[in-house]
């Protein structure tokens, strides 16, 4: 009201204003584009000096690496289907990896979670405690706890599975734990006038609500999983990135190996990734019903 | 009347049917999950871990990453004796001086160990290990190793062979070959973590360093002191910070990157942007291809054309990103309010100023916030990234285990790493609740 009735000199001085503001915006906001530009471009200096051979040196060399491998795949393309075969195992074994890290680091997060969320918790003064826990475990990255155990507990799947399921606990445990702060305490009140126990609580009052968001997020945490797997092979810790080092250590002469692995690993990504997202499509519709 | 009753029977029936699915399902999938679990069981051979696993190692390990070791030798040609924190150069006592536990009188060397135990060097190339219970144990070189206990009564901590004898002890080690006898003492802690000792500040308390009077006459005490921290040869912080600097380089070239290239082809793969069906199709396969090929397979093929470092890493997740970023960029552009571009192309807007004043200010929250939950994650890959492909912290850490010696090296690498990547978090969840704070004005 008071804008309408004082004149013309106020609405200049609120125009004024208005453009001094706009002005500094764009001050700020190009300021920090500007900071931006400069980061990128003497990071990429930086990263390009230390790195062993510069970027404008390589990048004519970019293709002749895949197209030896290419090459090599097609002279000898008779074989692919036996190659394909014989790496099969090794893929089951990554895919196994996966699978049972995704399936305990879950079933640790479920815990990790439900024990940290407030309201749901079974001991609330640890709360802190269990979250810290599980800040810890997402921040390490798997290749860390897999190289250790690899020396404690020899070569082979286990260790990449308990690396793998570790961190999956943390990053699954942070997810879920969002998933039950949104959870309707209701039912955990019936069942506590029922003198249920914690467990049944949980059981009967939370995991019907939860369950299929938790399903969603550990079937994503399963295709995350798979390239770790494939990943850990590659330090030693068997499956297929195991072979896939051996072979391109091997040099020429054995890359249609190396095809052979890079087709049998593109393939199962890609399927999974398909696969799964079909999947959790259904699962969120179950959900908003 | 008939026909509610009818309906009522037939929804009771469907209930029913409900619960035996239901409980058909709680008792199959558990079983299911179990018989998986069996087959791993044998599949990944969990019985044969026992035998693998190297219990001794797993103890060096742990014993490593909370203590270090000082070596007392004595090379068995020559006579001579050197003290040494973990046997490394740098950590020499030098020629004459020695720690107070340690005695040296012409040839023969007393070192004292902790609870009563000691070790004697002796002239004629003889060591004796004076255990407090079990008395004393003499070793001799003549010339293969000889140990004056019978061989059947030798107790499982001693292993002995004619090359080669080893004690070891709740309060030490000694072990004797041909070529040298040493003994080693435990301390707890990590060794000459801020000097070494041949740096003038080696044992000096910090008040006396930023108060006391001038070491170095050449240097100011922080500015010397800060020289010899950072250069130190044992630990060279300079280089591991460096090497945490390559890591997080690489993440935030990658994210960055990616997204720069992500964001135009992502109006690309829009349907509400570009209605060309064969473009979008395209546009999208090569999002779905450079996601599958996956950063391990990118790592390997562009460390043959750039060979190993930061630029090879930031690339390789350059590469993957833009595919994960592509995707949810193009989804987030679907979801778009088209009511604020038309208000922007009624005042006679071109394209370009419809995309930025129409469309851009709408994502900017949704994709910023992406950005950094990717700029976080990518911390962790590049650690991984630089392990294969050789460069930042990754590289330090597969460097320091695979020399199986210094764990606590490894642990310091282990502790930067978590401490990184929860700063990481920390920066990115407060530059996010910023933004979003921001985007809802």
């Amino acid at each position: 009201m008071t804008d309408l009735t004082q004149g013309a000199a106020p609405l200049a001085a609120t125009q004024d204003s208005y453009m001094a503001m706009v002005r500094q915006k764009r001050l700020y906001s190009g300021i920090a584009i500007l900071v931006f530009v400069v980061l990128l471009v003497s990071g990429f200096r930086v990263a390009n000096d230390r790195n062993a051979g510069g970027f404008f040196d390589g990048i004519h060399r970019i293709f002749d690496f895949p197209a030896d491998v290419v090459g090599e795949a097609w002279d000898k393309r008779a074989d692919m289907a036996g190659l394909l075969w014989k790496y099969l195992p090794d893929l089951i074994e990554t895919l196994n990896i996966a699978a049972v890290a995704t399936l305990t680091g879950a079933a640790l997060g479920l815990v990790l979670s439900l024990l940290s969320t407030r309201g749901m918790a079974r001991w609330p003064v640890l709360i802190p405690v269990f979250r810290r826990i599980m800040d810890v475990t997402r921040a390490l990255p798997e290749i860390v706890v897999a190289l250790v155990l690899i020396y404690m507990l020899g070569g082979g799947p286990i260790p990449a599975m308990i690396a793998i399921a570790l961190h999956t606990a943390g990053a699954l445990g942070k997810l879920y734990s969002e998933v039950n702060e949104n959870a309707d305490l209701k039912p955990v009140d019936g069942l506590t006038s029922v003198g249920a126990t914690w467990s049944q609580k949980m059981l009967l009052g939370v995991m019907p609500q939860v369950a299929p968001n938790y399903l969603s997020y550990g079937l994503l945490r399963f295709e995350v999983n798979i390239r770790a797997s494939a990943i850990l092979g590659f330090v030693g810790a068997g499956g297929i990135g195991y072979e896939l080092r051996n072979s391109m250590a091997w040099g020429p002469g054995r890359f249609d190996e190396a095809a052979a692995i890079f087709i049998l690993l593109f393939v199962t990504i890609v399927a999974v990734d398909q696969l799964s997202s079909s999947l959790r499509n259904r699962l969120s519709e179950g959900a908003n019903q | 009347m008939t026909d509610a009753s009818l309906s009522m029977i037939d929804r009771q029936d469907a209930a029913q049917a409900l619960f035996r699915r239901k409980r058909l399902i709680s008792v199959a999938v558990p079983a299911v999950i179990l018989l998986y679990l069996t087959y791993i069981f044998f599949a990944f051979d969990v019985m044969g871990l026992a035998e693998r696993a190297r219990l001794d190692n797993a103890m060096t390990l742990i014993r490593d990453t909370y203590s270090y070791k000082t070596h007392v030798t004595r090379a068995n040609r020559s006579g001579e004796v050197t003290i040494a924190k973990e046997g490394e150069r740098p950590a020499t006592w030098p020629e004459g001086q020695s720690p107070d536990w340690v005695a040296i009188d012409g040839e023969t060397v007393t070192v004292d160990l902790p609870k009563g135990h000691s070790v004697l060097f002796l002239p004629d190339q003889t060591a004796v290990y004076r255990h407090p219970e079990f008395g004393d144990i003499t070793a001799k070189l003549d010339p293969s190793v000889t140990i004056d206990i019978a061989e059947d009564r030798l107790p499982e901590w001693i292993s002995y062979s004619r090359t080669r004898l080893d004690i070891r002890t709740e309060a030490g080690r000694l072990t004797m070959t041909r070529a040298k006898t040493e003994v080693f003492r435990y301390f707890f802690g990590w060794e000459l973590f801020w000097f070494t000792l041949d740096s003038p500040y080696h044992g000096t308390p910090v008040w006396s360093l930023l108060l006391g009077p001038q070491i170095d006459p050449d240097r100011s005490n922080i500015a010397g002191a800060w020289q010899d921290f950072w250069a130190n040869p044992l630990w060279h912080h300079g280089k591991v910070a460096w090497a945490i600097g390559e890591t997080i380089l690489m993440a935030f070239l990658g994210t960055m990157g990616a997204a720069l290239v992500a964001l135009p082809l992502a109006f690309l793969a829009a349907r509400n942007f570009t209605p060309v069906v064969v473009v979008r199709q395209l546009v999208r396969r090569v999002f779905d291809f450079v996601r599958g090929v996956d950063a391990l397979i990118f790592t390997i093929l562009l460390s043959r054309a750039f060979g190993p470092g930061p630029l090879t890493g930031a690339l390789a997740i350059l590469l993957t990103d833009t595919g994960s970023l592509g995707k949810l960029f193009s989804e987030a552009l679907e979801n778009v309010d088209q009511k604020q571009i038309e208000g922007v192309s009624s005042t006679g807007a071109k394209p370009l100023q419809r995309y930025r004043f129409g469309v851009i200010p709408q994502i900017t929250p949704v994709l910023l916030s992406q950005i950094l939950y990717f700029l976080e994650s990518n911390t962790r890959s590049a650690t991984i990234i630089g392990a294969i492909t050789g460069g930042g912290i990754g590289l330090m850490l597969t460097q320091a285990i695979i020399t199986q010696k210094d764990w606590e090296e490894v642990t310091y690498y282990i502790v930067l790493i978590v401490l990184m990547v929860i700063f990481m978090d920390w920066v990115s969840g407060i530059l996010r609740r910023r933004l979003i704070k921001g985007g809802g004005h």
